[in-house]
């Protein structure tokens, strides 16, 4: 068994597992920090933005100056974003049979793998994680194809001219195989390639290993995957919440009895509680519009933004922002809201009760209709007509480099009555704010990440026990930040394995047994003996038959009638040799006893010597040795048939058989 | 006994006795209890039990009934014992051979009624009682009781467990006192049988391997020690010390926190010339694990007189933890005895990385012990304050994360603590405890900081961020003043102006404890430093009143009500007005509040109106005194519709806060004390009497005299009776009935009476007024409402007619059910 590690990102993971003859792909993250190294695309034209000088190396080269910008002290590269995929080299990703998605933020690199590797496999995942998924990659395609950008760097990726570069862009990993944005014409290609599941159902891959998603509490239609053999289990955690937040709550029982347990999307910041972080999220939204200040808060549009409108739906009467206005602007904003509404199987209970009241789960859907709440396309268009100020805006991207986002940080970045709010945690708030420096705005971090954090997993590990955990690198030891919180990685006995990208793990256990059925009628004609309490056996002859992965013992065919014909004798060359079958023996020999057994039968003069294996009985008179060991007995007489009968006989008297 | 209650009794009894009439309420029993004991506290048991034959029958009933209830049986025992408590009652009831029957083996004691834990407490109390005077002693020698009570002692029910060792001290402290006991020697061998067997009986529990019945002897030791003053006490602790010390050669000790409990009894009690004990005190905090040490360690360090060897050492137990966790997040090896003589030691180290309870356990027991004895005048001296500051800060830091420790010991403990509430609440609270000292300047630094750090953490709970709050106001407040200048010094000034704006994002927290503590906070140092430059300064600067004024509207009402006060402070020191526009903000202010006192559905923000209003009153709050007149009016207007007894209750108090304006304060704050009083001169007084009437003030005060709720009455009985004495003395030349609609106001005051408050009073001519105040009998009112609600209903009479008529009624309710 054996884990192919393509992505280096922990809660981005990229995995596949060969597991019995299956190939199975864990996940297929995109890890989008390598966007941070760009420019924002702006909406507007940016007069800022456009007019940035080109950078120089030290000794006054220019030749880069059209690819790379310097702003506010930083270096970026001026063209289309690009993202870092899974790595492609490690394994031939055409052989993989399928992959399993988690959630829906674990499957941006879909198209990259199934449009362009030779994917011939299947996609398994659930409906809600396939639909918010294509809203994510729906609204992706959308912010970057909506800023074409006429040129494409990619002088500044050769390895020798890489290596001048300043800070992060020298030390970018990979670049040589950074993609620009997938279309949406592949996305739909890739999304066709999925087979919808519901959890704790079982699919059967090729008879040999079941796969069956349970949820993980996450978010919805998030799941963890069981992938099982007859006698092995894998259990594939990615994240999981045990806070009660919108969708159902983690199940835990299942993983339990796993021989290894594959553990990946903790949460990010494991010293931030999301509590708290909410808490501090109303705290600083309300002060800053209480003074007249606009708030944005750049994220993704599906998450956590259904729980953080549902805090504010709580919080906005009692903090007096009744009138403050809410937007959310994402080109899939209206889907969103609609599907959290309609998922209602996949929502936690409470949310579930409210569906058969009737009510909407989400109180979102009263926000939008008391117009506290207002959700467009884009800035473009009515919410122009609509804009009132101080308010509170919600846009992606989270890592502020395309989007609406951009436009709202231009707008507002000069004024310190405003406040941007980081709640999305995939970004470093400060990278992300690089390009916008200097900055009059307040910058609040708030990461709310409801990712079990470490000692959630700690409680989890004791209660499901695996043999073995496997978990990336960066879970087995403190942030480097913070070396003495050696509360802050995972502690398991035996330790856990860690890989990191573009690592092959040998999974630490054996496959020792293999399930194989007996057909009724052949069952029927064993005949079982009891040889101590509680066991019996019985011999078998059968013919074994494996197709699919199954193996099924079959009656042997009835043994062909003696013809001379060599034709038929070509027919019987498979049917295995029937002759008459001696008992098999079972027991052992009590040497004591059978010295006395060999004395009573008249032989005199007997000798016993202890060896390494077992004993040897010396007939001095006779010239002949008996030589038992646990698993055979020999009698070595010089040629006397007469009496090496008589001494089995002997011996057999001891032994069962059957 | 009044003749009434004897003719009910017979009744009462046949009812008590009867098992188809089940008495409903067990309260009555008590209360019958009670007034037996009242009874036969005032005069003779026996005089009583021979005018009501039928107690005696009761008992004798009591004994002979199979099926009574529990409660009756328990009830009986204990009435036995409160008649038998008289040594002549006793030989009486002796005589039937009553007392054997209840309390002997015959009793219930062998019966199935002993079964009920409520027979066994009664048989206790009963006995409790009953032993007062030697024949009692040769009673309960005679009936083996002593043994019974020692079985109890082991009872599953815990009250009769614990009711059974106070009864054995009882009975040993009875037969230990009398004439002889002086003379008593420690070696025992003429103590009374009973107390030998009693000593006995805790000896072989003391060397007993089960430590429940180490337990057991422990406590009754513990409680022989607290209770009995006798010089036997002495004896017995002499006689029992050695088995005490021979406990603490067992590992681990057993029963330690009884053995604490009981060495502190003794340590109380015992002359402090008694080496012997202040060894095994030594020797127990030697034995003890850290956890169970820090007890005793207090306990010893609160004694008055204690060897100075034995405080040093249990002071440092309870600095123990402390050094170790200061030893554990040292960044180098620090200078050596940092508490000194307490180094942390293995055992307590191991302790603290043992499991995450034990270590919270030992550092919040630590903490909160140390906090104790800060203030107290015995606190061992030198107190190691630097230490200590600094030990508090590393564990506030150790739970924040933000220390860094290198050590292993250090890491390990990081961990363990990071995040843990409990740790942070004792440690804060701790913290602010230490205020009272003073610190290097470094340290009072750090302190700052990590209240500040404390204070911004989006990590810290509610709780938590209320126990920083007031640990930072006690800082703030003990901070020194710039020597030559009112003004605040550097170091305070600066926090301020960090700490102003996480208080205004605390103050838009939602959570509404955060919000209420904030509010709390800024009232606080607001009252302290409203008139220093600098607070003032800052806080205008900020943008703090005005958040605080927003929140008047807050959805939760204690954020309402702290809201009010806070901006009732913040108003009284001229803190809420804007710059531009001073007054045009007041005014509203002072609207808004009024709009609460008659709007609000809650009643603590409206309370909270009122205590700033009467505040406002007393201080001369510019806006107030501008037209107070006005203002009183409105406010009782409002006050006097208010549902809720508090409010009118302060209402009285502002009225009484513009009496005094008017017409001088009161001689004393008794209430009783107007005896003396001091008449305001006849023009003055005239005019206030005006003023009074047209605010409206006597209709209030008159409506408050005949409110529902007690302390609203006894208050405006009070108001009156000071303005009587300042408005009418006796002897005064004016004269009742001056007035030509008094008898109409007096007619109306008589409905008001009877509880019809419909009608207004109408409008009060000062004279009428007068009259009034002379004609209600408002010493007479003061009597009656001194007596409790219930002063009618108590009445043993009452009870015997309310127990009987119950039986009557229990029946008419079942009916009903069908």
């Amino acid at each position: 068994m054996k884990l192919y590690c393509l992505s280096g990102h922990p809660t981005l993971p990229c995995n596949v597992l060969k597991f019995k003859s299956t190939t199975i792909m864990l996940d297929c993250g995109l890890d989008m920090t390598s966007t941070l190294n760009f420019l924002p695309l702006p909406l507007v034209q940016s007069p800022r933005l456009s007019n940035l000088p080109g950078w120089s190396l030290k000794d006054g080269n220019a030749f880069l100056d059209k690819e790379l910008k310097e702003c506010s002290g930083h270096v970026f590269v001026d063209s289309v974003p690009e993202f870092c995929l899974p790595e492609t080299e490690l394994i031939d990703l055409s052989t993989v049979d399928v992959i399993l998605i988690s959630n829906y933020h674990c499957m941006m690199a879909l198209p990259y793998i199934t449009e362009h590797t030779g994917f011939t496999g299947t996609v398994y995942a659930t409906e809600p994680s396939v639909q918010i998924g294509r809203l994510l990659m729906e609204e992706l395609v959308n912010f970057i194809e909506r800023v074409p950008k006429a040129q494409s760097a990619s002088l500044w990726k050769n390895k020798d001219i890489q290596r001048l570069l300043p800070s992060p862009l020298k030390d970018a990993v990979e670049v040589s195989t950074w993609r620009r944005c997938y279309t949406m014409q592949e996305v739909n290609s890739a999304l066709s390639k999925i087979q919808l599941v519901g959890y704790s159902q079982k699919i059967e891959l090729f008879g040999a290993v079941q796969v069956t998603p349970l949820s993980s509490g996450y978010a919805l239609g998030s799941s963890n995957w069981i992938i099982q053999s007859h006698y092995e289990k894998v259990s594939y955690v990615s994240g999981s919440s045990l806070l009660t937040t919108h969708p159902q709550p983690m199940d835990q029982a299942s993983l339990k009895n796993s021989d290894v347990l594959i553990l990946t999307g903790l949460t990010q910041i494991p010293t931030a509680n999301p509590d708290s972080m909410v808490g501090e999220f109303c705290s600083n939204l309300s002060q800053t519009v209480r003074n007249g200040g606009n708030v944005l808060v750049p994220c993704y549009p599906s998450g956590v933004i259904y729980d953080l409108l549902e805090c504010l739906y709580q919080y906005i009467d009692s903090a007096g922002l009744s009138s403050i206005p809410f937007y959310f602007i994402s080109p899939v904003a209206n889907s969103s809201l609609e599907f959290s509404q309609i998922f209602a199987e996949w929502l936690c209970h409470n949310k579930q009760t409210k569906v058969y009241l009737p009510e909407p789960p989400f109180p979102h859907a009263e926000l939008i209709q008391t117009n506290k709440l207002k959700h467009y396309p884009s800035i473009h268009g009515d919410f122009s007509n609509d804009f009132r100020q101080p308010c509170v805006v919600f846009t992606g991207h989270p890592s502020l480099r395309f989007g609406d986002v951009v436009h709202f940080m231009e707008l507002w970045g000069k004024s310190s009555l405003n406040t941007v709010i980081f709640t999305e945690p995939d970004f470093s708030y400060l990278e992300a704010l690089a390009p916008y420096q200097p900055l009059a705005m307040k910058c609040i971090y708030c990461p709310i990440d409801t990712r079990l954090n470490f000692i959630q997993v700690s409680k989890l590990l004791k209660e499901v026990q695996p043999l073995h955990v496997v978990c990336p690198e960066q879970y087995t030891q403190p942030p480097p930040a913070q070396s003495h919180r050696i509360d802050l990685m995972i502690d398991c006995q035996p330790p856990a394995m860690s890989y990191r990208r573009a690592e092959v793990l040998a999974l630490p256990f054996k496959r020792r047994y293999e399930k194989i059925e007996i057909m009724p009628e052949l069952a029927d004609s064993l005949v079982p003996m009891e040889i101590k309490p509680g066991v019996s056996l019985a011999t078998v002859s059968a013919v074994l038959h494996t197709k699919d992965n199954k193996h099924i013992l079959q009656p042997p065919p009835r043994p062909a009638q003696p013809t001379g014909g060599k034709k038929r004798k070509r027919a019987s060359d498979d049917i295995p040799d029937c002759k008459v079958l001696k008992p098999l023996l079972s027991g052992s020999i009590p040497v004591e006893q059978f010295v006395q057994t060999l004395e009573k039968h008249g032989f005199s003069d007997i000798k016993v010597e202890d060896t390494a294996k077992g004993h040897i009985v010396l007939l001095q008179e006779a010239e002949t040795l008996i030589q038992i060991e646990e698993d055979s007995t020999h009698i070595i007489c010089d040629n006397d048939e007469m009496l090496r009968v008589r001494l089995r006989d002997l011996v057999l008297k001891f032994l069962q058989k059957f | 006994m009044d003749p009434e209650c004897s003719r009910l009794l017979p009744a009462l009894c046949a009812v008590l006795a009867d098992p188809r009439q089940p008495v409903a309420d067990d309260t009555c029993l008590e209360k019958l209890l009670d007034w037996f004991t009242a009874v036969t506290e005032a005069g003779s048991s026996l005089l009583l039990l021979q005018e009501n034959p039928c107690l005696v029958e009761l008992l004798f009933h009591v004994l002979k009934s199979q099926d009574l209830s529990s409660r009756i049986l328990s009830f009986s025992l204990r009435l036995a014992g409160i008649f038998a408590a008289q040594e002549n009652c006793f030989q009486y009831l002796q005589q039937g051979e009553l007392l054997p029957m209840l309390f002997g083996e015959v009793g219930p004691l062998g019966g199935a009624a002993w079964t009920a834990p409520a027979v066994r407490s009664g048989w206790i109390q009963g006995l409790r009682t009953l032993a007062q005077h030697p024949s009692a002693l040769h009673f309960l020698a005679a009936c083996g009781a002593v043994d019974t009570i020692f079985s109890l002692q082991g009872d599953p029910s815990l009250f009769v467990a614990s009711a059974a060792g106070q009864l054995l001290v009882h009975i040993l402290d009875l037969a230990m006192r009398g004439p002889a006991e002086g003379r008593r020697s420690p070696q025992a061998c003429d103590w009374p049988a009973c107390a030998q067997k009693i000593v006995g009986h805790i000896e072989d529990s003391l060397c007993s391997t089960a430590i429940p019945q180490v337990t057991q002897a422990l406590s009754v030791l513990t409680t022989a020690f607290g209770h009995c003053h006798g010089l036997w006490t002495q004896g017995l602790w002499v006689r029992l010390s050695p088995l005490v010390a021979r406990l603490l050669e067992k590992d681990p000790v057993p029963a330690s926190h009884s053995l604490v409990d009981l060495l502190l009894s003794v340590a109380r009690s015992a002359p402090s010339s008694d080496r012997g004990l202040w060894e095994t005190l030594a020797q127990t905090l030697s034995h003890l694990s850290p956890t169970q040490a820090g007890p005793l360690a207090l306990g010893i360090l609160k004694l008055q007189d204690c060897p100075q060897a034995l405080r040093t050492q249990a002071f440092g137990i309870l600095l123990q933890p402390l050094a170790c966790v200061l030893e554990a997040a040292a960044q180098a090896p620090g200078p050596p005895g940092l508490l000194e003589g307490a180094a942390g030691d293995s055992m307590t180290v191991d302790t603290l990385l043992s499991s995450k309870s034990a270590c919270v356990g030992l550092l919040c027991c630590a903490l909160a012990h140390l906090g104790l004895l800060q203030p107290l005048p015995q606190r061992p001296s030198p107190w190691p304050q630097a230490p200590l500051l600094g030990a508090a800060v590393t564990i506030l830091r150790l739970c924040s994360g933000s220390a860094a420790p290198t050590s292993d010991v250090g890491g390990r403990l990081c961990a363990i603590l990071v995040g843990c509430g409990r740790v942070q609440r004792a440690a804060l609270d701790f913290l602010g405890a230490l205020s009272q000292g003073t610190g290097p300047q470094e340290l009072v630094t750090q302190v700052f900081s990590v209240l500040l750090e404390y204070l911004v953490s989006p990590e810290s709970s509610s709780m938590v961020l209320k126990k920083a709050f007031q640990a930072t106001l006690r800082w703030l407040l003990s901070s020194p003043k710039t020597p030559g200048c009112c003004d605040l010094d550097p170091h305070t000034q600066l926090f301020l102006t960090e700490l102003l704006p996480v208080l205004q994002k605390r103050l838009c927290s939602p959570c509404w404890e955060v919000r209420d503590s904030g509010l709390e906070f800024l009232t606080q140092m607001t009252r302290h430093w409203g008139g220093q430059a600098g607070f003032r300064q800052a806080l205008l600067a900020s943008e703090v009143p005005e958040l605080t004024k927003q929140l008047l509207r807050d959805p939760e009402s204690y954020v309402r009500a702290s809201a009010v006060t806070a901006t009732g402070q913040l108003s009284s020191w001229g803190l809420c007005a804007s710059p531009e526009c001073p007054g045009a903000q007041q005014e509203s202010l002072l609207v808004e509040l009024l709009h609460i006192l008659s709007t609000d559905s809650e009643g603590f923000p409206r309370r909270a109106v009122m205590q700033v209003f009467t505040e406002w009153l007393r201080d001369g709050h510019a806006d107030v005194a501008e037209d107070a007149e006005r203002f009183v009016a409105g406010v009782l207007q409002a006050a006097s519709r208010d549902l809720d007894w508090e409010v009118r209750a302060q209402g009285l108090e502002l009225a009484l806060v513009f009496l005094e304006q008017l017409l001088g304060q009161r001689g004393s704050h008794c209430p009783y004390a107007v005896a003396l009083p001091e008449t305001a001169p006849p023009g003055v007084l005239a005019q206030a009497l005006q003023v009074l009437c047209r605010v409206q003030l006597f209709e209030f005060a008159f409506r408050a005299l005949f409110d529902c709720d007690r302390p609203v009455a006894q208050k405006s009985c009070d108001l009156l009776l000071f303005l009587r004495a300042k408005a009418a003395p006796c002897g005064s030349p004016q004269e009742a009935g001056d007035s030509p609609n008094v008898a109409s106001v007096e007619a109306t005051l008589q409905r008001w009476q009877a509880g019809e408050q419909g009608q207004p009073l109408g409008y009060l001519e000062p004279g009428a007024v007068v009259a009034l105040l002379r004609s209600v009998d408002l010493e007479g009112l003061r009597d009656t409402l001194a007596e409790s609600s219930d002063h009618v209903e108590k009445s043993p009479q009452s009870l015997l007619q309310d127990m009987l008529a119950a039986v009557g009624v229990l029946g008419e309710n079942e009916a009903d059910c069908y």
